[in-house]
């Protein structure tokens, strides 16, 4: 009987043969991840070694990777003194893939990662975000974990007693139209299949308009797949992995492309045409409340915003860029760009995008999290409503309870940014 | 017996268990006054200990859905509170399983506001209404770190093991 990709993985990482789905194990872990929570990690991490007369040593620091994304730089000083402790933790520790609020080498954890090489095909990646599902676009098994989860990650270098979750194929086929994207494709899909429609399942992804797809799209799509319930979203690595990691991360060593059988066995099999893909809208207050971007014309907006781990990439300020050229944004909204990272930032400087937007009336944020979470800067008021590129509409996201976000492209959003309004950008010749 | 404090329908998310703004606060002793933040009334009560530890909160499919932050676990076991639901979400169960955060896979699950419920090894018995429901194992893979009485004690065993000791 055929496996799987997240199958190979899994037996490969625990060491045992011909895994299949439902038999518990205990995988190797290549990468463990955390940001800020960080802080809550090495508490619980203590804890563990608490009375033991142990030292308190992670398992292997070249596997740990710290990086500072959620609040930065610091809104608080509960924040800043988190982040202080977790610098010396790193220090103590030796650490060395730390990622400090830096205008360098800073940015998304989720963009941090592949722009750095951290992961391969084939590796178990875990994070304490949910959205480390992203890291599935590299052909790597990435789920996310909580606080204490992590800390016995970093004890034992292994993740405890995981269940080998079945796989639900998907397979898109087709060419998309102009200005509809991955997002698209991610938004109807968790639409078709609910919001926990792959609970405790991995969305493998096939097809054409897969095979066609860049990384960046890539990791739209396995970003997003939590939104469906997801463990993890996974893209079986091919040719466009390896010119992604070695032209754009640096990577110079072997890369092993971890294929599925052919006989794999799936738990369903799902079939998209994505020229037949329209422009799509989550509305609030759930990601699977999707409808056509053209249903919801002319719905007024009061802040656009385009970033994010889902959004923030320099192919998303590209097309945002293309839609603003020459023309205002809406005296009627604000817009709000948080780029990816400080490298994607350079890049879209170098491209000279930047400036467009900014002088288009566009505000450059620095990359991060907070807006998309509500924690740090682009909160909304009472009544008011955001369209935006990042991958949560839940009621308090962007800070307030009382307030509205609808989810879409970055075609969308900058179309939408130049009307004040609900745009499709695929209409009306914007 | 388990008394129905607070009825959800499905996809609650962890933003509204333990809304985003609070997440620079992150040790289990500060999250409790933030749960369900945003749902005043409730919170209120919880604040004031009307609430007793042992309650349940009832909800519909995909509890906990979203974030993996671990605020929304351990928010609700600082009360001592029981999750009865008819799903969860794989990041919180995990979570809440770690914590020991009494959570109860109930698919059928019925009650209201203010309903007395008896929770045994198999099943929810709502003895207001006088219906019983079937509970749903928690997941195999997980028993050992319930054994354990949760993941740190779990975890501490095997360092200990690991050291030879």
């Amino acid at each position: 009987m055929g496996m799987t990709v997240v199958e190979k993985i899994l037996s490969r990482a625990a060491g045992v043969c011909c895994l299949k789905a439902g038999d518990v194990v205990e995988p190797a872990v290549d990468v463990a991840m955390s940001h800020e929570n960080a802080a809550l990690v090495i508490n619980q991490f203590k804890d563990i070694y608490k009375d033991t007369g142990i030292d308190a040593r992670v398992f292997d620091p070249s596997k740990i990777v710290i990086i500072f994304d959620h609040r930065v730089p610091a809104e608080s000083s509960k924040t800043a003194t988190n982040q202080k402790k977790i610098r010396e933790f790193v220090a103590a520790q030796g650490i060395s893939k730390f990622h400090d609020i830096r205008g360098d080498t800073g940015g998304i954890c989720h963009q941090i990662l592949p722009e750095n090489g951290y992961v391969r095909p084939g590796d178990v990646v875990v994070g304490t975000d949910s959205h480390t599902t992203s890291h599935g676009a590299l052909g790597a098994f990435a789920f996310g974990i909580g606080a204490t989860e992590m800390a016995s990650v970093w004890a034992l270098g292994s993740a405890l007693n995981i269940e080998v979750p079945a796989t639900i194929k998907v397979v898109v086929s087709g060419k998309f139209k102009k200005y509809v994207s991955p997002k698209d494709l991610i938004l109807h899909l968790i639409g078709k299949i609910s919001a926990e429609g792959a609970n405790f399942k991995v969305i493998e992804f096939h097809g054409d308009a897969i095979n066609n797809m860049s990384t960046s799209g890539r990791l739209v799509i396995c970003n997003m797949s939590v939104e469906a319930g997801a463990t993890s979203g996974i893209v079986p690595a091919d040719n466009e992995t390896v010119r992604y990691l070695r032209e754009e991360a640096g990577v110079k060593d072997d890369i092993s492309l971890v294929q599925p059988d052919k006989d794999a066995v799936y738990d369903s099999v799902i079939e998209i045409n994505a020229s037949k893909l329209v422009p799509q809208i989550a509305c609030p207050h759930t990601v699977d409340n999707v409808k056509p971007a053209s249903e919801l014309a002319g719905k007024k907006i009061n802040q656009i915003v385009i970033g994010s781990c889902t959004n923030g990439r320099l192919d998303d300020l590209e097309i945002a860029a293309k839609i603003l050229r020459g023309k205002k944004i809406s005296k009627d909204v604000r817009m709000l760009i948080f780029p990816a990272s400080a490298r994607v930032l350079a890049k879209a400087l170098k491209k000279k995008i930047i400036a467009l937007m900014s002088l288009m009336g566009a505000v450059i944020v620095n990359p991060g999290c907070g807006c998309c979470l509500g924690v740090h800067q682009g909160a909304l008021g009472d009544g008011e409503i955001a369209l935006s590129t990042t991958n949560r509409n839940f009621k308090g996201r962007m800070g307030n309870p009382n307030a509205e976000v609808y989810l879409c492209s970055p075609a969308t959003a900058a179309a939408s940014a130049l009307t004040g309004v609900i745009t499709d950008p695929t209409k009306g010749g914007k | 017996m388990a008394k129905v404090v607070f009825k959800l329908g499905n996809d609650i998310s962890t933003d509204i268990i333990y809304p985003g703004r609070f997440m620079a606060t992150v040790l289990p002793t500060e999250t409790p006054q933030y749960a369900f933040a945003d749902y005043a009334e409730f919170n209120a009560r919880l604040k004031k200990k009307e609430v007793a530890p042992g309650d349940a909160i009832v909800a519909g499919l995909n509890f906990g859905c979203g974030s993996s932050r671990e605020q929304a676990a351990s928010c609700l076991k600082g009360y001592d509170l029981a999750v009865v639901a008819k799903g969860f979400a794989r990041i919180f169960l995990q979570n809440a399983i770690n914590l020991g955060l009494n959570t109860i896979i109930c698919p059928e699950i019925e009650a209201n506001e203010g309903d007395e419920l008896e929770i045994t090894r198999e099943d929810v018995i709502n003895k207001t209404s006088g219906k019983t429901f079937k509970i749903q194992p928690l997941p195999k893979a997980r028993q050992a770190i319930i054994d354990a009485g949760g993941l740190i004690p779990y975890t501490r065993k095997r360092v200990l093991e690991k050291h030879g000791r």
